[in-house]
């Protein structure tokens, strides 16, 4: 029971993986597009869902109608005044830029909250559990994977069954073409950002309910995040839930042998995957 | 007297350090359809990317509609009615072939064409409407490509060597069909490599050499002399 216990925790820790990396994945696909400031933008949603929370009285939960719009407009800005710039044939340049706008965001977020680890208060929700034949299961674990169930599904309802994932579609395919077809591009990609930290600062809220954090954490939800994108596969977000399921499972499975292991199992899974699949598990892009 | 859709004056373009045209002079008039000749490399497909924007170019250099184009984006040349049916088909391969045919309806222009009018126009398209487009043959392909540019409504299509890697057979279909997809007032500009196709459906010609036009006239008039001798550079 122990063992299934495990399994059914690090498959709901994986919603929230798969949270972390759906906008990852969201921008990768559309625009070839590797954000190393991911991780941090998941602490600044955090941090701004704390602002909220402490301003205002509202749950975090309600904090989403404020924050998910907010960083949805800081995405669209970002994308139009910066990165489309950087954008080209060279994989290089945002590469650069994006990791110049980590250490940027991590320096904000300590001069304005301090160093010192914060959380956000979520009442009874934090500790609530149901049983299910046997087993203990937080609502909060549960709500997660939940929700991530149906970022992913509304992600993907989007992509193949609306006229803006048809553009992303034939932007990510052929960009000159696309122009033809009157698609401005820029504002595409600026929509694309936009959509990838409206679900961003849901991973953040999330994340901020269930553990404290720090403005130097952010790099740590980027490996988790890059690593459920990859071993599900570039371009497959439902692959990407996939991968963030295993590495949950990985991680808390390795820390039921050992407690110290949770991470480098976690590692260790991606690591197998990688050898076995180069391309992830189910690759829509090669 | 009609007045002329597009003009181009002394257009040049560049890909960084080689020019690829050399001061091109052309106009195309309301409802005409014109053709553009030249060997490989002669700039044809430069002066398409040149015209639809993909290109960027010196001030003042094309107008359509007697408005200067010149620096504006692709997409926003589309949306004034300009459409292209670009060298190769390149079909949008994640989208199936009726969401390619969608996406040439984004510009939002209103007119006679609609998925319907295209599958009419080619009724193969529809039984294939769901599969990828990629998996279509060559010339079924060239028939979404066709399509896609008619779902814009535009006012000027440009096809760009619409029978290049397609078998004769189905040239010869996609030529016959060419006269009911321009009429109603379309202007048109067919760069071909096949002259006497070129010749058959268009009203005047230009040939261009090493970025520059070598013959102007009417296209039932020119000369095989003077087309080889534009065509080739041979005295």
């Amino acid at each position: 029971m122990d063992w299934l216990n495990a399994i059914v925790q690090g498959t709901l820790l994986g919603g929230l993986y798969a949270l972390f990396a759906a906008g990852l994945s969201l921008i990768f696909g559309v625009m070839r597009l590797v954000n190393i400031a991911h991780g941090d933008m998941i602490i600044l949603a955090a941090y701004l869902g704390l602002t909220v929370t402490t301003a205002t009285g509202l749950h975090p939960l309600l904090a989403l109608v404020l924050v998910v719009p907010t960083m949805g407009v800081i995405g669209y800005v970002l994308q139009r005044g910066l990165l489309n710039q950087t954008l080209g044939d060279d994989l290089l340049p945002p590469l650069l830029v994006t990791f110049g706008l980590s250490v940027i965001i991590q320096n904000g977020l300590l001069e304005v909250y301090s160093a010192d680890p914060q959380k956000m208060d979520a009442g009874a929700l934090e500790t609530a559990s149901v049983a299910v034949g046997g087993l203990n299961l937080g609502v909060l674990p549960v709500l997660t994977f939940a929700v991530a169930v149906a970022v992913i599904w509304g992600l993907q309802w989007t992509f193949y069954h609306t006229a803006l994932g048809r553009a992303f579609r034939a932007v990510s395919d052929n960009q000159d073409i696309a122009q033809l077809m009157g698609l401005n591009r820029r504002h595409i990609f600026g929509v694309a950002m936009a959509l990838a930290l409206g679900v961003t600062a849901i991973a953040g809220i999330l994340l901020g309910i269930r553990t404290s954090f720090d403005p130097s954490i952010g790099g740590g939800r980027l490996i988790f995040g890059f690593e459920a994108v990859i071993i599900g596969g570039l371009g497959n977000l439902w692959g990407t839930l996939v991968g963030g399921v295993i590495l949950g499972v990985a991680q808390t499975v390795g820390a039921k042998i050992d407690p110290g292991w949770q991470i480098l199992s976690g590692h260790l899974a991606f690591l197998l995957i990688l050898a076995i699949r180069p391309n992830g598990l189910f690759p829509r892009i090669s | 007297m009609p007045e002329p859709i597009l003009q181009l004056h002394g257009l040049d373009a560049h890909y960084g350090d080689f020019q690829a045209l050399y001061g091109v002079d052309m106009k195309v008039m309301e409802g005409e359809v014109l053709a553009i000749i030249g060997s490989n490399g002669a700039g044809k497909t430069t002066l398409m990317r040149s015209i639809t924007g993909l290109l960027s170019n010196g001030p003042a250099q094309i107008k359509y509609r007697g408005v200067d184009i010149s620096a504006q984006r692709a997409d926003e040349i589309a949306v004034q009615g300009l459409a292209m049916v670009p060298e190769g088909r390149q079909l949008f391969p994640s989208l199936s072939v009726r969401e390619n045919l969608m996406i040439g309806a984004q510009v939002g222009r209103k007119g006679p064409w609609d998925l319907d009018a295209v599958y009419k126009l080619f009724p193969i398209l529809e039984e294939r409407k769901d599969q990828q487009s990629t998996s279509l043959s060559g010339g079924q392909q060239q028939m979404v490509a066709i399509g896609r540019a008619l779902m814009a409504n535009p006012d000027l299509i440009l096809f760009d060597e619409i029978s290049l890697g397609l078998a004769p057979i189905i040239i010869k279909d996609i030529y016959e069909a060419l006269p009911g997809i321009i009429g109603e007032g379309m202007s048109a500009i067919i760069v071909e490599q096949d002259i006497s196709k070129a010749l058959s459906v268009s009203s005047r010609v230009y040939c261009l050499q090493e970025g520059r036009v070598s013959l102007e006239g009417a296209s039932d008039t020119v000369s095989r002399e003077d087309i080889s001798r534009a065509y080739f550079g041979i005295e």
